[in-house]
């Protein structure tokens, strides 16, 4: 007896490497058939979100450009570089710029780590933007897929709170000097209540400051809360929320797209892909098919291909797209660090990052309308566009609905004109506070160039609304009005700011100081 | 039974409901109470009364600028004062300018009493409270703010 079991035993370790290989990867080759392909993305973890088969609308790259990938890839690539720079990063505010110096100076690849950890952060601001943009003109809101436009809405908020808090951790003037700003913004409801005398009583904008500072300055108590929030709370926030994001998408049916057409693959240059046809006289199982409505009757071709390996090297691409971009960026330009944070003396001008710089112009005028308000109208008008737009059709086509570029074209022009003559204006002959010393500071906070701004988009939309009959193409014009606002205003913010706040056309002419 | 009255809820579904109601409630206070703990209760930070030196350092008619508190101290024939230079916006240091006093960050402006001229500060700066140590020395309470035009005569 003894002798079979050392046999078997010397037999087992003969084939170890067989038997481990065969109990990771238990399809144990490349798979060939379509049944065999649709196991390999059906018993995995990791790729079990994806449905087996794909639309091949879904892997046109002019559809989607990869957006929500990308940023999800940037997210990756600074969740990584960030647990990296925690092995050496210190939230201290005696420890923590020395030890910046450190991970810039002296740690191995610690500059090109924090390099990374910055463009993927930056890359990942522009690309939820974008995101939501072709999701917008692709009309992709519509039902069913409201609820997973508010949780993008959720992930863009949760996206940019990470860049904010991210922010004070280097502990330099940059830092010090753009979260001085951003705490005062949150505490700018005493504006108002300042303004009708209530602050004794009722302090909303005191209460948030004190809330995310945990003091009243900005110390050590600010950069433990930014800290925890930066490197636990947000990631995980966002991590939960992308979850839900993704498993929307497939319990929406996959991305948004018009039915298919009858009689096959027109459009899409015939036989060009091998694509599956189901029989009438054949029954097919779950694992063949995971989406859509059986049997297709008097519906064309499904237009559908195998996720393995299509999908899958789409989604590879991406990424490493995604990393080249990243590492391409973090070669030649340095995350900037300046001066020890010094309280005394703030930079000038104090930037806020740049997709903040749109608002940061908006402060100027007033620090509640600009920083508090008109954030939350913008957020709560983006959060109600799928449940004001209800009409189906356009989805999954770029400006699908009929009259549709037009009224974009329009409204970019409209937007253009509006936006460069407020600016214009207001650089030339000031504001209420300039004509008025004395006005009562309600006045200055109801009318200033940002809120009329969102005024007169608003009545745009209507005219556009009346005009046009259309419910989405209202929607296309605030929408489109919005987005070249933001632009126009973090371009002018970032370019024609200088010292003071005082305009200038370029940075080279910006007085020594 | 009248048309109006509510549909009648067995002993079961009302006990769900009870129970239910009470899991809610304790999650509410718990949730509640948790939230309550960022909430500071003792602001830290450090006394803002500091000593700015003896009177006789300053002559009538001067202002001296002190960086590190971020006030000025100003003294003319009725007395002395102070104003923070903690800009009212968004809480910048404003600089001293030929016409007062102008902010980095938005561009607010102040006269040199610290009133709003432009930009969008909301409140003038603030005239600080100004009295004297045992030893003599002026002190200024940066916390606490006096009405404009407060003297403190020595």
């Amino acid at each position: 007896m003894a002798e079979t079991a050392t046999k078997e035993f010397v037999h087992n370790l003969h084939e170890l490497p067989h038997t481990v290989k065969d109990a990771c990867f238990r399809l144990g080759k490349t798979p060939e058939s379509e049944r065999e392909e649709s196991q390999a993305t059906f018993h995995n973890l990791f790729l079990h979100i994806h449905s087996v088969r794909v639309h091949l609308r879904t892997l046109s790259p002019t559809l989607t450009f990869g957006l929500g990938l990308t940023a999800m890839a940037s997210f990756v690539i600074t969740i990584i570089t960030g647990v990296l720079l925690m092995v050496y990063y210190k939230p201290s505010t005696d420890l923590a710029y020395q030890s910046m110096k450190d991970i810039h100076f002296t740690v191995y690849t610690g500059r090109f780590i924090r390099n990374i950890h910055r463009w993927a952060a930056q890359l990942m601001v522009l690309v939820v933007l974008l995101h939501m943009a072709r999701v917008f003109f692709t009309a992709s809101y519509k039902k069913p897929r409201e609820f997973n436009w508010l949780v993008g809405l959720g992930l863009l908020v949760i996206t940019l709170a990470l860049s904010f808090t991210g922010y004070l951790l280097p502990w330099d003037q940059l830092a010090y000097w753009a979260i001085t700003i951003g705490s005062n913004i949150a505490n700018s409801p005493r504006e108002l209540t300042d303004a009708i005398g209530i602050t004794k009583w009722f302090d909303p904008g005191g209460f948030q400051k004190r809330l995310l500072l945990g003091a009243n300055f900005v110390g050590q108590d600010s950069l433990i809360r930014f800290y925890v929030l930066h490197v636990f709370v947000l990631p995980l926030a966002l991590v939960t929320l992308l979850g839900v994001h993704f498993w929307r998408i497939r319990k929406d049916g996959g991305l948004a797209k018009p039915e298919d057409p009858m009689g096959g693959l027109a459009e899409w240059g015939g036989e060009r892909r091998t694509v599956f046809q189901p029989l009438a006289t054949k029954t097919y199982g779950l694992m063949a098919l995971v989406k859509g409505k059986r049997p297709p009757v008097n519906r064309g071709p499904e237009n559908t291909v195998m996720s393995w390996p299509h999908l899958f090297w789409a989604e590879l691409a991406v990424f490493m797209l995604t990393v080249a971009i990243t590492l391409t960026l973090s070669f030649y330009w340095d995350a900037p660090l300046k001066e020890l944070a010094n309280p005394a003396i703030p930079e000038n001008p104090a930037k806020a990052p740049w997709y903040f710089l749109g608002l940061q112009e908006l402060v100027s005028y007033s620090a509640f309308m600009g920083g508090m308000l008109i954030p939350v109208i913008v957020l709560i008008g983006l959060a109600l566009i799928p449940f004001l737009d209800r009409r189906s059709g356009g989805e999954g086509v770029w400006f699908g609905t009929p009259g549709e570029k037009a009224t974009t074209w329009q409204s970019l022009f409209f937007a253009l004109a509006v936006t460069v003559g407020m600016l214009a204006f207001t650089v030339n002959f000031g504001w209420l506070r300039n004509w008025f010393p004395n006005i009562h500071q309600l006045w200055i906070i109801a009318i200033n160039p940002g809120s009329l701004l969102v005024l007169i988009f608003a009545a745009w939309s209507l005219l556009i609304l009346k005009r046009k009959d259309s419910v989405r193409l209202a929607a296309v014009s605030l929408f489109t009005c919005f987005l070249v606002s933001f632009t126009l205003l973090t371009y002018f913010a970032t370019v024609h700011r200088g010292p003071n706040w005082h305009f200038y056309w370029w940075p080279s002419q910006w007085p020594l100081h | 039974m009248s048309r109006l009255d509510p549909p009648p809820i067995n002993r079961r579904s009302f006990l769900s409901l009870a129970a239910l109601g009470s899991f809610f409630a304790a999650l509410g206070t718990a949730a509640a109470g948790m939230l309550r703990l960022p909430s500071p209760a003792i602001l830290p930070g450090p006394v803002r009364r500091f000593k700015l030196g003896p009177p006789e350092e300053f002559s009538a008619g001067t202002e001296t600028p002190f960086t590190e508190q971020n006030i000025v101290l100003f003294r003319d024939d009725d007395g002395f004062y102070a104003i923070s230079t903690t800009c009212t916006h968004l809480g910048c240091t404003v600089a001293r300018s030929k016409e007062g006093f102008a902010c980095p960050c938005h561009g607010s402006r102040f006269d040199p009493r610290g009133n709003v001229v432009g930009g969008p500060a909301p409140r003038p700066l603030p005239w600080l409270e100004v009295s004297r140590a045992a030893n003599g020395e002026l002190i200024v309470n940066a916390d606490t703010e006096v009405p404009e035009g407060t003297r403190y005569s020595v």
